[in-house]
């Protein structure tokens, strides 16, 4: 299941000085890569996103594989490092050739290996939720963008709790976009950001942050928080004695696990909006949980979006291969634009032929004694903010980030 | 006026923080020259060690002031023997061999305890003063600090062993041909530098989490307020974090966190060039 460094040297090794022993023994098999941290700091979300893919990937062998052929993974671990990413790219498109790329965590992640697998044109998947904005024909992203987590959650917290907000985000562009999201549809929502502040990945003190937070006397707060050492805000809130105090909603919250590492006394109450939630009532996602338990065990991690998201993007890319009939890529584009639709765990995911983005369900949980309790559900939320600037069926040769204002 | 009471009282937490942190670095550099850049790790694994504890049902005040700094000095103590004793005296050697150290007990962490956040929940509750509520930890943190530095100056002030140490430090072969065995006082000072890097650890626990690589986020504040401080361990630790802990709090409520780090190191710097051999070096000379 995990690749040793070893053996993943070893390997190397091989592929390197024999490539006909690869191309060999693959002639049968259709080989594709995934690339994503199983070691290091991003471990913790790398790991639900790695059983998901490997779930999505042996149900489909399973029910006999694509065009009669068995799906191999070749599977590579950066361990949150990004120059590991584009090596890791550059071998999964050349040497190894692989069918299609998944992979990236971090957008910085992924804006190392897009270019690299559109310049070898090699399709690319990216799963986790980001904030949005990507345009290339040659990319498809099956995870939720600030217009449809943001954008339901904003409206909810300012009508259940109030206009004054106050935004707690991490120091890099995840935070700093979303946090002109949640500006943006705080004020649409006829509420105002009344502060914002941001914390760079290692700062482990808040104690400033909630004695600040004390005197101005928001009504919400809205966390984009990521990582270990941020969720000491948390443990620091609730020291302080004002947990329950004031209303605190994420969409980041409860995506590295926060909800089972926090205690309920630190973490119950808190808000988040995901594409996912592995509580989910549904007789679709029961019977995946219950899949994903069956073949990982009960102490598999908690499934986030960034992993059903994964799961849905392994089975867009079969919807495509299906309906081309081939592996080539170009084919393989222009049957998921025609339309892909993934009955996955959270709700249908509908492929945007003119973002390559998808439409979701949307749910709003509220953590309590470890899990998501969902309290509201929004179906098929488009990927707004990306369609505002994106265009591929116009455009097709776009190929940017675009920053959205 | 609530708010500035408030602001006063972060200062103090701040402050007993920063001396916390970078109590167990000052007595190993500043007694034998020696730069322990394991240091973080050592907090990390006295964290560990108290979470570990309180989760086999022991009481969480026990597990944080005595079984995490206990079992940091043992750890103290074998690496001594295995590797520091054979570079005293290279600066730049023990640099490295600390640097290596702590990688691989970053690594060890990793692979045994996982990559993930463990935490335990604060033993003391909260108060208020006026709208403000504030955690009590920070203030029972600070007042152990207190009560560690005040031991340490009259150990180092009014005992015979603190009288030793002292010798050793400032004259090690003086102090050799007066029939003091150097070895074994860098031995002792190397174990109890230890343990209160693992009591540090012990009691940052409930505060910030445990994680295999917490402890990169606080060697390098330890170290600037080791160096600021200068060759008095006790009293330039204690001035060095006073200093660099106000003004860290009070550009970080002024501004952001990120510019209150800036403040910080920008107070360091200025201060090391008017007075490169630390606060200490100038003034307070000669105290312990």
């Amino acid at each position: 299941m995990k690749i040793s460094r070893r053996l993943f040297l070893g390997g190397t090794a091989v592929a390197l000085t024999a490539p006909w022993v690869n191309r060999g023994f693959a002639a049968d098999d259709i080989t594709i890569a995934s690339i994503y941290d199983l070691s290091g700091g991003l471990e913790i979300y790398g790991q639900p996103i790695d059983a998901c893919l490997d779930l999505a990937v042996s149900e489909l062998n399973e029910a006999g594989g694509l065009l009669g052929r068995q799906i191999k993974v070749q599977k590579y671990d950066p361990q949150s490092n990004i120059q590991l990413y584009t090596q890791f790219a550059t071998e999964a498109a050349t040497s190894l050739q692989a069918a299609t790329v998944f992979g990236g965590i971090t957008s910085a992640s992924r804006e190392a290996i897009r270019p690299i697998l559109s310049r070898y044109q090699t399709l690319y998947f990216y799963s986790p939720l980001y904030e949005g904005g990507v345009c290339d024909r040659n990319t498809f992203l099956t995870g939720s963008t600030p217009s449809q987590t943001i954008g339901q959650l904003m409206p909810f917290a300012v009508k259940n709790f109030g206009k004054k907000v106050y935004v707690l985000a991490a120091d890099y562009n995840y935070g700093q976009i979303s946090t002109k999201w949640v500006r943006d549809y705080t004020a649409q929502a006829g509420g105002e950001v009344i502060a914002a502040e941001f914390f760079p990945l290692d700062v482990t003190d808040f104690s400033a942050a909630i004695q600040k937070i004390q005197r101005e006397k928001p009504d919400v707060i809205y966390t984009l928080l990521v990582g270990g050492n941020h969720m000491s805000f948390f443990r620091q809130w609730a020291a302080a004695g004002m947990a329950g105090q004031i209303p605190i909603v994420s969409t980041s919250f409860g995506g590295g696990n926060e909800h089972i590492v926090l205690t309920p006394a630190e973490s119950d109450g808190v808000m988040a909006a995901f594409g996912y939630f592995q509580e989910i009532k549904s007789p679709a996602n029961e019977a995946f949980v219950k899949r994903y338990h069956e073949k990982f065990g009960d102490k598999a991690p908690y499934v986030t979006e960034h992993a059903s998201a994964t799961y849905n993007a392994v089975h867009h890319w079969a919807n495509g291969v299906k309906k081309a009939n081939s592996l080539d890529r170009m084919a393989v584009i222009e049957a998921i634009e025609s339309g892909s639709t993934v009955n996955g765990p959270g709700g249908p995911s509908t492929i945007d032929p003119k973002t390559h983005h998808c439409a979701t369900d949307v749910h709003i949980g509220r953590a309590k004694d470890h899990s998501f309790e969902i309290l509201e559900s929004f179906a098929n939320q488009p990927p707004a903010d990306t369609a505002a600037v994106c265009d591929l069926v116009a455009n097709p040769n776009d190929n940017q980030q675009y920053v959205i204002q | 006026m609530d708010y500035f009471l408030v602001v006063l009282l972060q200062i103090v937490g701040a402050v007993g923080n920063l001396a916390l942190i970078s109590v167990g670095l000052a007595v190993i550099f500043g007694m034998m020259r020696v730069i322990n850049l394991a240091h973080g790790e050592f907090i990390m694994l006295g964290g560990f060690a108290a979470i570990f504890s309180v989760q086999a049902g022991i009481n969480i005040w026990l597990a944080m002031l005595v079984i995490a700094p206990l079992s940091i000095a043992v750890l103290g103590v074998v690496i001594e023997r295995l590797v520091m004793r054979r570079l005293y005296g290279r600066m730049v050697d023990t640099m490295l061999a600390s640097w290596g150290l702590s990688l691989l007990l970053i690594g060890l962490a990793t692979t045994f305890f996982g990559n993930r956040v463990v935490g335990i929940a604060a033993p003391v509750g909260s108060f208020r003063i006026g709208d403000y509520s504030l955690g009590a930890y920070d203030f029972v943190l600070a007042g152990i600090v207190l009560v560690v530095f005040a031991g340490g100056y009259a150990v180092l002030r009014f005992t015979r062993a603190g009288l030793i140490a002292r010798a050793t430090m400032q004259n090690r072969e003086m102090a050799s041909s007066l029939g003091i065995e150097p070895s074994r006082v860098y031995a002792i000072t190397f174990a109890i530098g230890s343990a209160l890097s693992g009591l540090a650890g012990g009691l940052l626990a409930p505060i910030s989490g445990v994680l295999p690589t917490m402890g990169v986020a606080y060697i390098a504040k330890a170290f600037i307020t080791v160096i600021t401080g200068g060759a008095s361990v006790i009293t330039g630790t204690a001035l060095s974090s006073t200093l660099l802990g106000s003004i860290n709090t009070v550009s970080t409520f002024v501004t952001t966190p990120v510019l209150g780090d800036v403040a910080l190191l920008l107070a360091a710097t200025i201060f090391l060039r008017l007075l490169p051999t630390g606060i200490t070096g100038r003034i307070f000379k000669g105290a312990p």
